[in-house]
């Protein structure tokens, strides 16, 4: 690798300044492809972050039982646009032949404009901004859905599931944090939910801050619209807080659930609020309990984090282990690092199976995973529990929401 | 010019031209990830620069410079992305827009005589009330955040600062240079010395005929100006705003680090400071993870630590201390 | 919207409000006698909340009781940190003081992350999720528990400045500096029990506040802001003035949660802020400065 004298003065009389080519990378054909991993470890989104991480540290075993072999450079973007784009630039310099990252959506564009620039593929294992693949960046792809697409299916599926369990709501009220993403959550609910045709209507849109110390306030105006549904979009802190309000509220809508969020499956949600975590249903996507590879990353999951569940890990864990399974599988098919190549493998991806539910993993012409599925997944017994569709569910939903009172 | 650059002894220009050499021939030199950690620092320098006027200079501390930051970025990108204005207009409505805002801080702050401490937390007010407000705006994407577009074929409109990294490099390092140049045709000016004036003793500076409202006003303008001028910068490099990041305290804290470490008051202090912080930031990165020790938020702990350690042991900052060892003492006005 | 709404959100407001003020209580009493302007103060109450944690998770204390003890700690850590860190900082210029303050946040926000991880934690009450019915108002019995708690030490506190030696030493400091350096007050020892009391009130708020919610160490700047409020609108350096004002911060957010939208709440108490700055910048309780 050419670390110094990067830029030649032909390139920069040529460039005038616009974007410079780097350098080909010229080296001899690894047996491993190199992956920077980075993710926010500390910071706003360290919770989320440290949850991927403990899935990037059960996937190697997996990957390589699988026949891969990959090094992971593990690298913490600090839950900054900064720190993101400074440290791709040195991973990069250092010899990461693919990105994969970041979580957060901000952080994820700042290291795409890097890892376009330098021609980098970038495997993008969760951020739901839209923005990120509408804008022509050539080295990026997203296996994950946009906010639009978590919220129409979130929304289908409660149709759905409310239809199988023979609930009927009229009224619903959509609750949601105001932050990054909770806000493109709402926004996407406000274009999309007209246009689905749904039973219910939404009688009041409230927005809360995510740093409130209680939301005691908000359940007591939410307990005095009274809505038959409410519909929740939240982070692990404020499910807890909006939780134990509720109970103490005795607040008892017929259905909660959520067409999309964290918060509802976190080990601190479990821990913090035990059985009142029973009832809520949250639509996302899911990892497959059917699935075989989906079993050995758990039995590989256990080996590597003793301390944590799989289950409340598992979306995160799922998608960070998808993104270095392409990053993989793609190496192997082109037989090279190289960024060019390597990208043009990762666009022709398909794999049958995997860990996620949905159809096989492969990507459209803006990059975005078209076959990703969703699921309504149910706390049952202190446990996610995919409840719908019938093909992947494990038990059927309970409906109406069970009583907060005599619970154990 | 001439009573400007008064403050460069011989030795001192030598030093001032050889950085600035440095600085000019580095995309040559070093690698990208450098020359990334040196963009962020001129870029620092800039920010530290315009903070360095209204407090270094006019002794009003403001603790909600994100405010500026914010509003140009937002003005600039959001002229960009819904009327197709360009920056190189918009740069000009961001001021404005910023000044706007700070002649409404000054006229509540000075108006009321709001003093010391407590203006301090006028601006953290001011700056949250905006935060709070653009989070729930939905025209500017409200908390979901506002994002300009990365299309290759707008790559290479760099009159649209739609460039390349070294574009947005030699664009920071002239915004540094031009920062520190108006800094010190201020600082040699009649405003400059109504500035000391009133930081060392209001009261004196008002005896000698010094307006101190209208004085204060137009530090405060200069300043703020200046902080939206780096915040159409920041608008176009990161091509993503989100309120939580550009208008948050955080950010306000972070502009004034590199001054207050690197030297209040004086012209290469914002300069000084930067060049220390940003990189010993990504040094504690690449250094802890070296020795092993990359448990999330170590490094940020022993940043702290060092903060409090040179503050403790340099109380004016770091550049009248290095300039005294290095024989670089200015002639101070 | 009915009566007993207005009523629950009232009640909510207040009951919050004392443990808000309490810990704006010792921002104020720092800055009265020591004129310093804790930054650090918000990952202050943090730290005391995971001692909470910790001392819930070893021995199974409540941390409304746990607020005694703490409270003693705290005053000794701040004693300390007066004498060994901030005392020099003291004569120094207010940003000097901030630059100290933030590294003093940083390494307590980060040193937490490092020690207990990013996730939320909480303590399991077996009163936690109870509440009583008043008149048709449900009103949560740990907000009850927290808000007396809150009381009884600043009650404590006042009786303190009130009826002890002291006590009338570090308010006659705090009024009149040199006079009490003059009639041989030893400043010094005044400033570190100040700067202890104004820590043992942040750790009797944190501990309680563990009891009522649960925290990540990336919240504690918002503690900090909303203290740096409270004591705005109340007078900075008046110890009726942060009770009031962590009353008056409390019901305000509430009401305004109900009839404008959640989300701006803390736009509400800014606003009131600056409101307070242009008209009493002394704040409502604060004496005017000469």
């Amino acid at each position: 690798m050419n670390k110094t004298g990067w830029i030649d003065r032909r390139s920069l009389l040529a460039a005038a300044g616009a974007t410079i080519a780097a350098p080909a990378v010229v080296r001899a054909q690894a047996k491993s492809l190199k992956i920077a991993l980075m993710l926010p470890r500390s910071g706003f989104f360290a919770q989320a972050g440290q949850s991927c991480y403990r899935g990037a540290l059960a996937s190697p075993k997996v990957l390589s039982d699988l026949g891969y072999n990959v090094e992971i450079v593990h690298i913490d973007t600090e839950s900054s646009n900064d720190v993101s784009r400074t440290q791709a630039e040195k991973a990069i310099n250092d010899g990461a032949q693919c990105v994969i990252g970041a979580f957060e959506s901000g952080n994820t564009i700042a290291i795409a404009q890097v890892c376009e620039q330098r021609k980098v593929p970038l495997i993008c294992n969760i951020a739901s901004a839209p923005q990120l693949t509408s804008q022509g960046y050539q080295y990026l792809v997203r296996n994950f859905m946009s906010g639009p697409g978590l919220v129409t299916n979130g929304l289908k599926l409660i149709g759905e599931v409310s239809k199988a369990a023979n609930m009927e709501f009229k009224t619903a009220v959509f609750l949601h944090s105001n932050d990054t993403f909770g806000t493109a959550q709402a926004q996407a609910m406000e274009k999309i939910f007209p246009t689905l045709n749904m039973p219910f209507k939404i009688v009041e849109s409230i927005a809360y801050d995510p740093k409130a110390q209680d939301l005691s306030v908000e359940v007591t105006k939410v307990r005095g619209i009274n809505p038959d549904l409410l519909l929740i979009v939240t982070r692990a802190g404020d499910a807890i807080k909006l939780t134990r309000d509720m109970v103490r509220q005795k607040f008892q809508p017929k259905a909660i659930m959520s067409p999309g969020s964290p918060g509802l499956y976190d080990q601190e949600f479990f821990d913090a609020v035990h059985e009142y975590a029973d009832g809520f249903i949250y639509n996302l996507p899911w990892f497959n309990v059917k699935s075989q590879m989906t079993q050995a990353l758990e039995a590989s999951f256990k080996a590597t984090n003793p301390k944590n569940r799989f289950d409340l890990d598992g979306f995160n864990v799922g998608f960070t282990f998808e993104a270095l399974l392409i990053a993989a599988d793609a190496f192997k098919r082109a037989g090279t690092g190289e960024g060019e190549p390597l990208m043009k493998a990762i666009k022709a991806t398909n794999i049958k199976d995997h860990v996620m539910i949905g159809g096989p993993i492969m990507f459209n012409e803006k990059g975005d995973n078209p076959n990703i599925g969703s699921a309504a997944v149910q706390n049952i017994g202190q446990k996610p529990t995919v409840v719908y569709p019938a093909d992947v569910a494990v038990a059927k939903p309970i409906l109406p929401f069970p009583a907060w009172q005599g619970r154990k | 010019m001439k009573a400007a650059l008064s403050f460069l002894t011989p030795r001192s220009t030598v030093a001032l031209i050889l950085c600035g050499v440095a600085l000019l021939i580095a995309p040559f030199v070093v690698d990208r990830y450098t020359l990334s950690i040196i963009l962020l620092a001129l870029l620092g320098t800039y920010l530290g620069q315009a903070w360095n006027i209204l407090m270094g200079y006019c002794g009003l501390l403001s603790l909600g410079h994100a405010l500026y930051l914010g509003l140009g970025a937002y003005v600039s990108a959001v002229l960009f992305v819904n009327y197709g204005v360009g920056p190189w207009l918009s740069v000009f409505i961001a001021m404005a827009v910023a000044v706007g805002a700070a002649f409404l801080l000054g006229w509540l702050g000075f108006r009321f005589r709001i003093e010391g401490v407590y203006f301090s937390l006028l601006t953290i007010a001011f700056a949250e009330i905006a935060r709070i407000g653009f989070d729930n705006w939905s025209f500017v994407g409200g908390a979901a955040g506002f994002f300009l577009p990365v299309n290759a074929a707008l790559q290479d409109q760099w009159w649209n600062l739609r460039g390349g990294p070294l574009f947005f490099y030699y664009l920071a390092l002239a915004m540094a240079a031009a920062s520190l140049l108006i800094a010190a045709v201020l600082r040699s000016s009649k405003l400059g010395y109504a500035f000391l004036a009133i930081r060392e003793d209001p009261q004196a500076a008002r005896a000698l005929g010094v307006n101190i409202n209208r004085t204060r006003f137009l530090a405060l303008f200069i300043s703020a100006a200046m902080t939206a001028v780096g915040g159409v910068y920041t608008a176009f490099w990161t091509n993503n705003l989100f309120p939580a990041q550009i208008l948050e305290t955080s950010k306000s804290i972070e502009i004034i680090l590199a001054p207050i470490i690197g030297g209040l008051g004086t012209l290469m202090g914002p300069f000084v400071g930067a060049f220390l912080l940003v990189p010993l930031g990504s040094a504690l990165t690449d250094g802890l993870r070296a020795i092993g020790l990359s448990a999330p938020g170590i490094k940020a702990l022993v940043y702290g630590v060092i903060l409090m350690l040179i503050i403790a042991a340099t109380p004016n900052g770091i550049w009248p201390w290095l300039a005294r060892k290095l024989g670089l003492e200015a002639r101070e006005p | 919207m009915s009566f007993s709404l207005y009523l629950e959100v009232l009640s909510q407001g207040v009951l919050t409000g004392l443990v808000y003020g309490l810990m704006a209580l010792g921002l104020s009493v720092i800055f009265g006698v020591v004129r310093v302007v804790n930054f650090a103060h918000g990952e202050f109450a943090v730290l005391a909340m995971y001692c909470a944690f910790v001392l819930f998770g070893l021995a199974h204390v409540d941390p409304i009781v746990a607020s005694i003890p703490l409270a003693i700690a705290f005053f000794l850590l701040g004693y300390a940190m007066q004498r060994g860190m901030v005392q020099p900082f003291v004569t120094r210029p207010q940003h000097e003081q901030f630059i100290l303050l933030v590294g003093v946040a940083l390494v307590i926000t980060n040193g937490l992350l490092l020690a207990f991880g990013p996730e939320s934690k909480h303590v399991d009450l077996p009163y936690s999720f109870d509440s009583y019915e008043i008149s048709g108002a449900l009103i949560d019995k740990v907000r009850v528990y927290g808000a007396a708690a809150a009381l009884a030490v600043t009650a404590a506190l006042f009786a303190f400045f009130r009826f002890t030696a002291t006590g009338t030493a570090i308010r006659a400091a705090a009024d009149n500096l040199t006079g009490a350096a003059v009639v041989g007050l030893d400043v010094k020892r005044l400033y570190a029990i100040s700067f202890g009391l104004g820590l043992a009130c942040v750790g009797a708020a944190g501990s309680i506040m563990m009891a009522l919610t649960d925290m990540t160490p990336m919240l504690a700047p918002s503690l900090t802001l909303l203290a740096f409020t409270i004591v705005i609108v109340g007078g900075l350096g008046s110890m009726t003035g942060a009770l009031a004002g962590g009353l008056l911060i409390g019901v305000a957010e509430a009401v305004a949660s109900l009839v404008v939208s959640p989300a701006v709440k803390s736009m509400v108490s800014f606003g009131l802020l600056v409101l307070v700055l242009a008209l009493r910048p002394q704040g409502l309780f604060g004496k005017a400065e000469s």
